[in-house]
This record gives C-alpha cells, sequence and structure tokens, in this order.
C-alpha cells in the first residue's frame, strides 16, 4: 500500500508550506504524488527520484572529464584544499538545513575561511538597512489574521513565492480578517505590471530605479509637506489617496523583494521603507518582511549570528569573526582576486553570479556540495552529492519571518549518499587530522632536543 | 527603424524559471525558460522586430544572444526584462555599490537584431566563460 505522509515541508522558497501532502510507493523508494504544493515546489519531489540523480562523488580527471570516487577520498580532498588555502571561501546555504549550516561554520572556523551565505546576493542589502534602522516586522500569522492593507513593493509573489497571498497575505480568512481578500487592500508598486499586479487593488507603476524618491514623497505627504506634481513616474493625487490608505489601516503589511535590493541605492531603498514603517506607527499598526528567496536562506543569518554575533559575510580568517559586506563579500572578494579557493553549498554560483565573477572564483579550486547537477557541478573540480533536504534529509528551516519549522523526510537518500551535515563534520575531523600531523612534523623539525635548554 | 536601441535592463524570477531549474539546468526547459528577453512592443517595433526574433544583448561587461518574446508582464517602453540565470548573468555587472550585491536590475543594454547567430546552452556559456567547454559530445 502506498503511504500518505502529511506536514511535509517544502524545500524551495521562503514561504516554507509546511502542509504538502506526499504519497510514496510500497517500497518507500519513489514519490507518486504531492498534494497542496505549488508548481515549482511539485517539481523539486518529483525530480528527487528522477534517474539523473548523482549518487557518488566526482573528481575532474586531466582529460576533464568526471571519475567516480569513495566519499572518504572526497572528504581528503576538500580538507587537504581547505588546508592549503591562505583565504578560502564557502558560499551557499540557501537550501541546506540549520544542522548543516553549523557543522559548515565549525568547518569555516578551523580552516580560517571567509563564510556567505546567498543573502550576500539576495536580501544582503535588507540586512545593511537593518543595522542601521531597525526591523518593525511580524509573522506571517499576524499578517494572515489582522492585515487590513497589504503592500507588495519590488516584489512579485505570483512568481517567486507562488503561495504567499493565498497562505498568509492576501485570500486567506483570519480571525480579524473573516471576509479573505474583501476584507484587505491590496496595493502593489512595480516597473512592471506583473501577475501579483493583476491582484491588486492599486498599483503604482513606480519608474526603474527610483523608489527611494517614492518612498520619500510618501513620508513627505504623511507629515503634511508640499510634494511635487509627480514623483517617480506617480501622480500626487495617487500618491497622497495611498498615504491616506496606509494611515487608515487597522493593520499593515509592506512586503518588500529584489525592486529594492537589487536596484540602485540597495540598501538605502530598503531602509528608507523601514523609516515610512516607523514613520506609519505614529498612526495606526505597521510592520515590514522582507521576502526572503530560498526557504532556508533566513537559516545562516539565525544561526551564525548565534555563532558568531554576524549574519553573513564572516571573515574567520583572523582570531575574532569580521564583517563588512563591502568588504567582505562573496562578489567583492572575488572581483578583487581574494580568495584561493572556492566551496560551493547549496546553491549555484555558476548560474547565479554575474559571469565575470565565476571568471575569477574559477582560477582556483572549485568544490561543489549539491544534490543535483548544477552549472557549478559542472565547472567544479569535485562535486560532492549530498542528500535533498526536506525530501530525504529532515533538519530544522527557517521561514521568512524567522520562525524555525521542523522539516521531515519522506523517502532515504539514494543508497550511500550522506548528509551535508555528515559530510561537514567528516571534513572537520579530517582537517583536525592533516593539522596534527602537520604539528607532529613541525614539531621535530623546529624544536631539536636541547634547544630549549640554550633560550 | 533602428538597428541598436537603448534600453533599461531588470533581470527577476519567473515561475517558469523556477519550474524549469528544478528540474534541472541542463534540461532543454531551462533553456527556453530563461534565454529570453521581454521588451515593450514599441521598442520590438522600432528594432523592425517580431516576437520569437534572436538579438544580442549587450551591457558595460557582456554579452549574450537571446529570443524576443512578448511577456505576460507588461513593461514600459524603455525597460526590458529578462528571467535570471545563466543567460542574463552573462552581461549583469558585477558592480555592488560596497554592499556585496551586484547589479541585477537597472543597468544599460544595448539590443539588436542578431544576424545569423543562435543562443548557446547554459553549459556552452559556463563552461565556455571559464575555458571548460568541450563542445556537443
Ligand atoms: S509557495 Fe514556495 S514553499 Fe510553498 S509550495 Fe510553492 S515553492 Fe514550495
Amino acid at each position: 500500500m502506498p503511504k500518505k505522509i502529511e506536514n511535509v515541508g517544502c524545500p524551495y522558497c521562503g514561504v516554507c508550506c509546511d502542509d504538502l501532502v506526499v504519497t510514496v510507493s510500497d517500497d518507500g523508494k519513489k514519490i507518486l504524488e504531492v498534494e497542496n504544493a505549488c508548481a515549482i515546489g511539485n517539481q523539486i519531489f518529483h525530480h528527487a527520484t528522477g534517474s539523473e540523480r548523482v549518487t557518488r562523488p566526482r573528481l575532474r580527471q586531466p582529460d576533464g572529464t568526471y571519475k567516480e570516487i569513495s566519499y572518504d577520498e572526497a572528504i581528503d580532498y576538500a580538507a587537504r584544499v581547505l588546508y592549503n588555502a591562505k583565504k578560502p571561501l564557502i558560499y551557499g546555504f540557501g537550501s541546506t538545513n540549520c544542522e548543516g549550516m553549523a557543522a559548515a561554520a565549525k568547518v569555516a572556523e578551523k580552516a580560517g575561511a571567509v563564510l556567505d551565505n546567498c543573502a550576500s546576493i539576495c536580501h544582503g542589502s535588507s540586512f545593511l538597512a537593518i543595522f542601521d534602522n531597525g526591523y518593525p516586522s511580524c509573522t506571517l500569522g499576524e499578517t494572515k489574521n489582522r492585515a487590513d492593507v497589504v503592500v507588495y513593493w519590488g516584489a512579485n509573489p505570483a512568481h517567486a513565492h507562488p503561495r504567499h497571498m493565498s497562505r498568509y497575505s492576501i485570500f486567506p480568512r483570519g480571525f480579524f480578517t473573516g471576509k479573505g481578500q474583501k476584507s484587505r487592500k491590496i496595493i502593489v508598486v512595480d516597473p512592471r505590471h506583473t501577475d501579483t499586479a493583476q491582484v491588486a487593488d492599486i498599483y503604482l507603476q513606480v519608474k526603474q530605479g527610483h523608489d527611494y524618491e517614492l518612498f520619500n514623497a510618501f513620508r513627505t505627504a504623511l507629515r503634511g509637506h508640499e510634494i511635487p506634481e509627480e514623483v517617480a513616474g506617480i501622480k500626487r493625487e495617487k500618491i497622497l489617496e495611498v498615504a491616506e490608505i496606509m494611515k487608515k489601516a487597522r493593520f499593515g503589511t509592506i512586503f518588500y523583494g529584489m525592486g529594492l535590493c537589487h536596484s540602485d541605492g540597495r540598501n538605502h531603498n530598503v531602509d528608507i521603507a523601514i523609516s515610512l514603517t516607523r514613520d506609519l506607527n505614529d498612526y495606526t499598526k505597521w510592520t515590514i518582511m522582507a521576502m526572503r528567496g530560498h526557504y532556508n536562506i533566513a537559516g545562516p543569518g539565525v544561526v551564525w549570528s548565534w555563532q558568531y554575533g554576524f549574519p553573513y559575510c564572516l571573515d574567520l580568517t583572523k582570531d575574532v569573526a569580521h564583517m563588512n559586506p563591502g568588504e567582505t563579500s562573496s562578489i567583492d572578494l572575488a572581483m578583487r582576486d581574494e580568495v584561493d579557493a572556492f566551496f560551493n553549498v547549496a546553491t549555484d554560483a555558476a548560474a547565479h553570479f554575474p559571469i565575470e565573477a565565476v571568471k575569477h572564483l574559477r582560477k582556483h579550486p572549485w568544490i561543489t556540495i549539491d544534490p543535483n547537477i548544477c552549472m557549478a557541478s559542472e565547472i567544479s573540480d569535485l562535486h560532492i552529492p549530498v542528500g535533498i533536504v526536506g525530501v530525504e534529509v529532515p533538519g530544522i528551516v527557517y521561514r521568512m519571518d524567522n520562525v524555525p519549522i521542523q522539516y521531515r523526510k519522506v523517502i532515504d537518500p539514494p543508497e550511500g549518499v550522506i548528509s551535508d551535515e555528515e559530510l561537514f563534520e567528516r571534513i572537520y575531523k579530517r582537517l583536525c587530522e592533516l593539522e596534527a600531523e602537520e604539528a607532529a612534523k613541525g614539531k621535530a623539525k623546529t624544536t631539536p632536543v636541547g634547544v630549549h635548554a640554550e633560550e | 527603424m533602428a538597428n541598436k536601441i537603448t534600453l533599461n535592463m531588470i533581470t527577476q524570477r519567473s515561475v517558469e524559471e523556477g519550474v524549469a531549474m528544478e528540474k534541472g539546468k541542463t534540461t532543454p526547459e531551462y533553456f527556453e525558460a530563461c534565454s529570453i528577453i521581454e521588451m515593450h512592443d514599441d521598442d520590438v517595433k522600432a528594432l523592425g522586430l517580431v516576437p520569437n526574433q534572436l538579438v544580442r544583448v549587450t551591457s558595460e561587461c557582456g554579452s549574450v544572444v537571446v529570443k524576443v518574446v512578448k511577456g505576460r508582464q507588461g513593461l514600459y517602453p524603455g525597460l526590458a526584462f529578462m528571467p535570471q540565470g545563466v543567460w542574463a548573468n552573462q552581461i549583469v555587472p558585477p558592480r555592488t555599490q560596497a554592499t556585496g550585491e551586484p547589479q541585477y536590475s537597472g543597468f544599460p543594454v544595448t539590443v539588436e537584431p542578431a544576424n545569423g547567430e543562435r543562443r548557446k546552452s547554459a553549459l556552452e556559456l559556463v563552461q565556455g566563460a571559464v575555458g571548460m567547454w568541450r563542445g556537443d559530445q
């Protein structure tokens, strides 16, 4: 009898849907059906048992082809790369569990590496703004139960977080929002008339790259001052109308995304959005939330803050951790050629970094740790496959509002394939051994008998 | 009819890109979902193009051949869109304004008809860029 497993978490986007129902075959090896997931979530589960999975580490040969090696050999290779590098970069972690992130941090600390996650090229701007200005936020349940005004600013959940609107922000009937969509006003701000804009009550087609001016106009209008006839492509009357709606809200949430983080101004677009949220709290209750991308990209921020005090761009090359994103971010380090080994973990830097940065990083050893074949695995020296979190490996993940969720395992990983956590624990152990071997050798060389007595 | 126009490029997600990426970055689905550009009708006309023709898109740091498609999500004239991924990142400027974040959205590109050129696969683009492309074997 096929088995139905309930309350399964989806390992794709920051909505972290935990209401999936997955049907697995008799032998527990094949995923037959996935209920409640969106098209993307569906694909992840069905892809997991596809025939194209890599089940053994693969090492690049002199002729350019890959040869399968054992996990022990792969772990030794990875440890030696770290051991020999002066400043290795360990990057990724959007798509693994917190247990894997903690184990990787241990390795990074031991290796004296730079440790960074995908926030670096995603909501890192948000962190910078939050450091400056705070984060008046809430959980998604509060938006669901209370929000009568919802703003999506530079975010397109219809494409990037497909069930966000139906689970939390627009359609659900919450405790104080019993009429669902009818109890809420939806405002979308985006230069494109996106599919999200289709469901909005009010759509503001802001000129790309001019969000800062528009935020400024809102703040000025809210304080009762004059604003120009048109700002960032939006007419004064429209700005005043929306400002009034915001002021009269009972509870509002601004969800924002890459439209702010990736455009000119980066963190300043976010910090003025936070300032607007704070201003609005003089009149009523407003909150703001970053539309975090991967299902556990909030995880490294939480785990590493707890371990080192910094969420990303951690320079662990010295005795104390240091963070300064313009200096210690993956892209900036790559472009200045400041790292000499690259670990791509649970991400695909070769597809998602600007190609110039990839070219710089590829001058040095490149190791990919990922369940799947991706662009990073195809330009690596070594590709180590691992189990898929949420499908084959259980663990803790942090939703976009930093609520931790326990993900389940629905099937076994392919025979012999290990988890990120186990892999990093074993690399750590191997690093310690290499260090001990070197120390034993070093001692014999530098302190011959009798030297101490003469000092 | 111009033979080259300058547009403001944004690179963002699409649900097709998300589904295709989970299917695999070497699949035909990923190729079709990501090796495209969406432009406003006026800009397509200004170039004398019709949908489904190939264009060469060039930024301050690179160049890539992609297909013009009519997007469902409306742009204003002068604004262009490419789904995030391998093709977009051939032209995304790596400058970060000292924040760590590349200029993924809001950078100038020129678009011109790609005469006789073809779209390259994801593997050919990425492996080609780092000197590892060994041809279609
Ligand atoms: S909305 Fe996100 S978390 Fe939910 S099923 Fe879709 S991809 Fe998965």
